[in-house]
């Protein structure tokens, strides 16, 4: 039973952006005090990357961290790797207070692409999606319409959004209406 | 005959001709028309009916101050009432019916009202109707319902689409007129990221209609080539057809696109509602021109000289052969010139002023045109279109001098500027006793967090009014946004040298009461000089009660004409000068937008989030009929073919009880706490001890606030010596969540804990029933023994290969279990219990079910039993309450001594004498009545069913000093009147002692 079953059939909508259900991928919650010299270094042996600084997501080989808050991290990486990573990171945390938990199936996740990305996003959530001001690097805790989300472009013509995974059918359908074809504003394109 | 003319129109292109429909009757337009402009071109001048008198009206603007043309627009799915003409650009199939009139436009029965208008006055509905009381909602107002409103209600759903559009610029620009390019030029070039918006589809504002020169060059090109040159760069954004709506606190700005009003057949939404942060908003609004006030002002052909002009100008239609152009100002000269250029019949220039204008006078006169200085029109001749105005001297009281014969009318009373935007967020107005106007106070405009000025006012909006000074203005002022020391260089305009406006709130001056009975002052209310006066009279003195006692400016155009003429009549009755009146408050939106924009993409099936748990598609392919828990939906019951909700909760409970049941309790908050100070944080939060739990063990706890009252509650599970798990109530999980956080990071900061939401990890499901064990057995794995697995213990393991944490926890009373699973596997782990749950006949079962089973146990259901007012020991939960511990949140409240009177109402089981249930809601009723004469109340129902598993209704409740009255019956009124007679029992009704959940 190890394989993930995925809330739903994968979801996919092709408007203006395409908007699609990503594959499942490992999450793991770390809260702790990782801005601390010995706990970033500590992270850094298990991780293979500096922890993000604030807003920031942060890229590795085998993983990718999102800040979340000034004591919370959000690492991603592949479904078969989640149980190695977490091991690896209790290990280096050792009897520090910090806490790491599996969340890879309370979330769900989607990839956006196409040239106007970032007006989709603008629809949904109260954030400067203009070029500039946000660019890749970048990972904001926001809203998408009425409920809680967090975002990051990982390109210029592609972002992820995720969402819990209870409003996973809200958050596909109103990515599915902000994208409708017809509705562009064109305004960064 | 209001017609097109075969020369002007600098907006419509004659080449494209556009079919559409008023009324029924087909006419035709040119594409760049609006729906007013087509109508005049087709000699339709007579487009509606007043709100209260049914007076027939007329266009009186050409733009969004419109106050008469509104329509109804479209059908169906596109129906939209109270549209205004003057902004409705034409297009192909465009279908519009007059409002307010019946049986039809030409023949209004209501029009008798304008004959009963001395029994009509200000403040009428409130003498007349006020008695007899009951007399209001059974008689009067259905009668006034249907004799009164302007457009139909839309009888279908909205078939358009609105969106929302986060935007954040450093500057944005409202108003695309002279002084917007010029500001917007200006500012542009600092770099800073700016945002032009103009409601109408054109650039320009009204300057190209009234003339002028800038730099040397014809006007209209001027405003080409600032378009182009904005256009052109990067950091400017220009979007045509977009209204600034709102001004808010923090560079907040509203701003509603029109996308496809004026091409419906177009894809994408309708509207979409721009909500937009930005440091600095210039205004550059304009100007409104006000209508004179005389008797019959408000004739069907009678409007604005700026409207007139600009009908002539750009769109190429005359409102008729014969124009009369009365003023107070010179700027109506223009019109008066350009009928004449136009190679109409200008009748006169009636001027209120003794010595008339300034060069446009001159200019005037050279073109032939007669001028009437110091004369006034005593009234309009014509009943339902002007055919001829009666002229006296301004000064005198009304007595005709002459009759002139005209078919159209156009008025100037000077001009309002359009402050709304700048008045939304708190700025000031100055009354200019030389221009006659209220515009901002440069001392005072509204300031942003640092003090700084964050609305700047530009242009005709700030009082200035000669093209030469708009364009300094607008140059300093896009300077003054970017901080830039570099002054630029304004281009140049020729000043004009006009004559100064004069005062002319009535005309005459002196008019008696009959002529000032019928001198408009709001149009689409109906409201004339004598109620404004008659409202004064009655000690209505300040402008906010004036305006809501005659209802001027309350209509749908909110008074965009009336206010300044109102407030100065108002003034006029109470001889008081004009600034210590005031203006009525200005609030957004400047315009009626659209609900559907309000509402955005939140409709249909995104209307709301509906929180779905892993197991939820199998639920609604059941066809359970769900309920909504918070934002979640939950299975009420599971009813199969032909049963009824109450029969489905019967069979699922006589399965549960019988054998074996399933609940989806994903729902359940889940909060993971973890830290050396964990157990001494949640003693803080929980009412009992939880550091004395062990590791392995569950407890159920209760959660109080700072005033004592409860909360939450739920079982807490100790996973390890730092770590604990915290079940929620489904509706509470997030709340609580944030009640930790707030103490954590408030008041306990050193304190070393983690807390973090897990609910959506896991799918958790409720195995329950006799033959529970049996069935997990079945699926084989972990040990759930009584031995190994005791009652309010928990285990890690393995069930039926899924990874699962075991919780040996009851809710129903009987031996239950709560298995959380990852949620991916949620779904694959339900099918599984129900394979293997077959041959117990396994059913799941809703939340009705989990109800009555835990009603039958007399456990407590945060929200039934509790309210925000009810304490633990309430509900006889002391035992839960530790003595040992010197401090939780809501000890000291609950020492209080309003929590210690023993007269609280307090939880008793409720059985009726009769077996019948008790009406949800109902209150026990004792000796005595109350202050109102109401019988006193002793108790109250908080949860009531019927119990399949005793046959009998069975309820709990809270009842004055109810424990100590065991065995008494007591009434409960029921709301036909009749009582049922309720015994005080003790609420647990099902296996007191606990033997069947502990086996």
């Amino acid at each position: 039973m190890s394989d993930p079953v995925t809330a739903m059939e994968t979801l996919r909508f092709e408007g203006f952006v395409t908007v699609s259900q990503a594959g499942s991928l490992g999450m793991i919650t770390l809260r702790g005090d990782f801005g601390s010299k010995p706990f970033g270094t500590a992270l850094k042996k298990a991780l293979g990357l500096d922890p993000p600084q604030k807003r920031q997501i942060a890229h590795g080989n085998n993983s990718t961290a999102a800040w979340m808050s000034p004591d919370e991290l959000l690492i991603f990486c592949s479904w078969e790797d989640k149980a190695t990573l977490m091991t690896a990171l209790q290990k280096v945390i050792g009897k520090r207070h910090a806490m790491v938990i599996d969340v890879s199936d309370a979330r769900m996740t989607f990839t956006l692409t196409g040239s106007n990305v970032r007006e989709v996003i603008a629809k949904l959530a109260p954030v400067d999606l203009s070029p500039g001001s946000f660019e890749p690097g970048e990972l904001r805790r926001t809203r998408f319409g009425q409920i809680a989300a967090a975002f990051w472009l990982v390109s210029q013509d592609e972002a992820k959004v995720i969402c819990f995974r209870s409003v996973g059918d809200y958050m596909f359908k109103q990515l599915k209406a902000a994208s409708t074809p017809g509705s562009e504003l064109d305004i960064w394109t | 005959m209001s017609t097109r003319l075969s020369s002007t129109g600098r907006l419509i292109d004659r080449s494209q001709k556009i079919s559409f429909s008023f009324n029924g009757k087909n006419f035709s337009g040119f594409k760049g028309d609006t729906l007013a402009s087509a109508l005049l071109a087709n000699d339709q001048i007579l487009l509606g009916r007043s709100f209260k008198y049914h007076r027939p009206r007329g266009v009186v603007s050409s733009g969004s101050e419109e106050p008469n043309a509104l329509v109804n627009l479209g059908d169906g799915g596109m129906f939209e009432p109270n549209q205004r003409t003057t902004t409705t650009e034409l297009f192909d199939g465009l279908s519009a019916t007059s409002q307010n009139h019946w049986p039809s436009l030409e023949f209004d029965v209501g029009a008798i009202n304008q004959y009963l208008s001395r029994f009509l006055p200000a403040g009428f509905y409130y003498k007349m109707f006020i008695h007899p009381r009951p007399f209001w909602k059974y008689i009067y107002e259905p009668f006034i319902r249907q004799s009164a409103g302007l457009g139909k209600a839309p009888s279908e759903k909205d078939a358009s689409t609105y969106e929302h559009f986060y935007a954040f610029y450093d500057i944005v620009v409202v108003g695309g007129g002279v002084a917007g390019l010029q500001a917007a030029l200006t500012a542009a070039k600092s770099g800073k990221k700016i945002l032009l918006i103009e409601q109408t589809a054109h650039w320009g504002g009204r300057a190209p209609v009234d003339g002028g020169e800038v730099n040397g060059q014809p006007l209209d090109k001027f405003v080409d080539k600032c378009v182009a040159v904005l256009a052109s760069m990067e950091n400017v954004t220009m979007r045509t057809r977009m209204m600034g709506a709102g001004v808010y606190d923090h560079g907040y700005l509203i701003a509603y696109e029109r996308l496809s009003d004026h091409k419906p057949e177009a894809s994408g939404p309708r509207h979409r509602l721009w909500r937009i942060r930005t440091g600095s908003i210039i205004i550059a609004t304009g100007a409104i021109e006000r209508p004179l006030v005389f008797s019959d002002n408000d004739k069907p052909g009678v409007l604005l000289a700026s409207a007139l002009r600009d009908y002539i100008v750009d769109y190429g239609v005359s409102v008729g052969d014969r124009t009369v152009v009365v003023t107070n100002n010179d700027d109506a000269y223009l019109t008066a010139i350009a009928v004449k250029n136009a190679g109409l019949e200008v009748s006169a220039i009636i001027d209120a002023r003794p010595n008339g204008a300034g060069e446009l006078g001159e200019k005037a006169k050279a073109l032939g045109i007669s001028v009437k200085a110091g004369k006034g029109i005593a009234k309009v001749l014509g009943s339902k279109r002007v055919t001829g105005v009666a002229i006296c001297a301004q000064a005198g009281e009304g007595a005709v001098l002459e009759e002139i014969p005209c078919d159209c009318v156009a008025m100037s009373g000077g001009w309002s500027p359009v402050v709304h935007l700048y008045s939304h967020c708190g700025g000031k107005l100055l009354w200019d006793e030389e221009k006659l106007m209220f515009h901002p106070d440069a001392h005072n405009y509204p300031k942003n967090h640092n003090g700084k000025p964050f609305i700047l006012p530009a242009g005709a909006v700030s009082g200035r009014m000669d093209l030469s000074e708009v364009l300094r203005d607008a140059t300093k002022v896009g300077s003054k946004a970017v901080d830039s020391k570099k002054t630029s260089k304004p281009p140049s305009a020729r000043m004009r040298v006009d004559a100064p406006i004069e005062a002319v709130w009535m005309m005459p001056q002196g008019a008696g009461i009959k002529l000032r009975s019928k001198a408009w002052l709001d149009f689409q209310n109906d409201v004339k000089v004598s109620d404004v006066q008659l409202a004064a009279q009655e000690g209505f003195q300040s402008v906010e009660h004036a305006k809501r006692y005659t209802t001027l400016g309350m209509a749908t155009d909110q008074g965009k004409l009336s206010n300044i003429n109102g407030l100065a009549t108002l003034a006029a009755s109470l001889n008081a000068p004009i600034p210590e009146v005031g203006t009525t408050t200005f609030r957004p939106p400047y315009t009626p937008i659209s609900m559907g924009s309000i509402a955005g993409l939140a409709r249909d099936e995104v209307f709301q989030p509906i929180r779905q748990t892993p197991i939820h598609v199998w639920h609604e392919e059941q066809g359970a009929y769900m309920e909504p828990v918070g934002q979640w939906r939950r299975p009420y019951c599971y009813p199969r073919t032909g049963e009824s909700y109450a029969d489905a909760v019967e069979r699922e409970i006589n399965q549960t009880r019988g054998s074996l049941g399933l609940i989806d309790a994903s729902t359940l908050g889940k909060l993971l706490i973890k830290g050396p100070d964990a157990a001494k944080f949640l003693d803080m939060l929980y009412t009992n001890m939880m550091s004395r739990l062990k590791v392995g063990k569950c407890r159920y706890g209760l959660m109080c606030n700072e005033n004592g009252f409860l909360s939450d509650d739920g079982v807490v599970a100790r996973i390890d010596k730092e770590t604990f798990l915290c079940h929620t109530t489904s509706g509470g999980a997030d709340y609580i969540h944030a009640h930790m956080e707030e103490w954590l990071q408030t008041e306990w900061w050193d304190w070393k804990v983690y807390v973090a939401n897990v609910t959506e990890q896991f799918a958790q499901v409720g195995v329950v029933g006799p033959n529970a064990r049996a069935v997990l057995e079945k699926l084989g794995g972990m040990d759930v023994s009584k031995d190994a697995l005791g009652f309010m213990e928990w285990k890690d393991g393995q069930i039926g290969g899924f990874k699962a944490r075991a919780y040996r926890i009851s809710f129903s009373g009987e031996l239950s279990y709560e298995i959380a699973v990852p949620a991916n596997q949620g779904l694959a782990f339900w099918q599984a219990l129900l394979e293997a749950g077959q041959e117990f006949g396994v059913m799941p079962y809703g939340t009705e079910a989990l109800h009555v089973m835990r009603a039958e146990k007399g456990f407590i259901m945060i929200g039934d039993e509790t309210d925000g007012t009810v304490i633990p020991q309430d509900l006889g939960m002391n035992w839960s309450i530790s003595q040992k511990k010197t401090d939780f949140l809501g000890k000291r409240a609950q020492e209080r001594s309003y929590m210690v009177d023993v007269n609280r109402w307090r939880l008793v089981g409720l059985q009726t004498t009769d077996g019948s249930v008790i009406p949800d809601g109902a209150y026990a009723v004792g000796q005595g009545r109350n202050a109102n004469g109401q019988k006193n109340t002793i108790g109250r129902v908080t949860s009531t069913y019927y119990s399949p598993t005793l046959q009998r209704g069975i309820a709990m409740g809270l009842v004055h000093k109810g424990p100590e009255r065991l065995g008494e019956i007591i009434d409960f009124p029921k709301v036909d009147g009749t009582i049922v007679k309720v015994k005080i029992v003790d609420q647990v009704f099902y296996d007191k002692d606990g033997e069947k959940q502990n086996v």
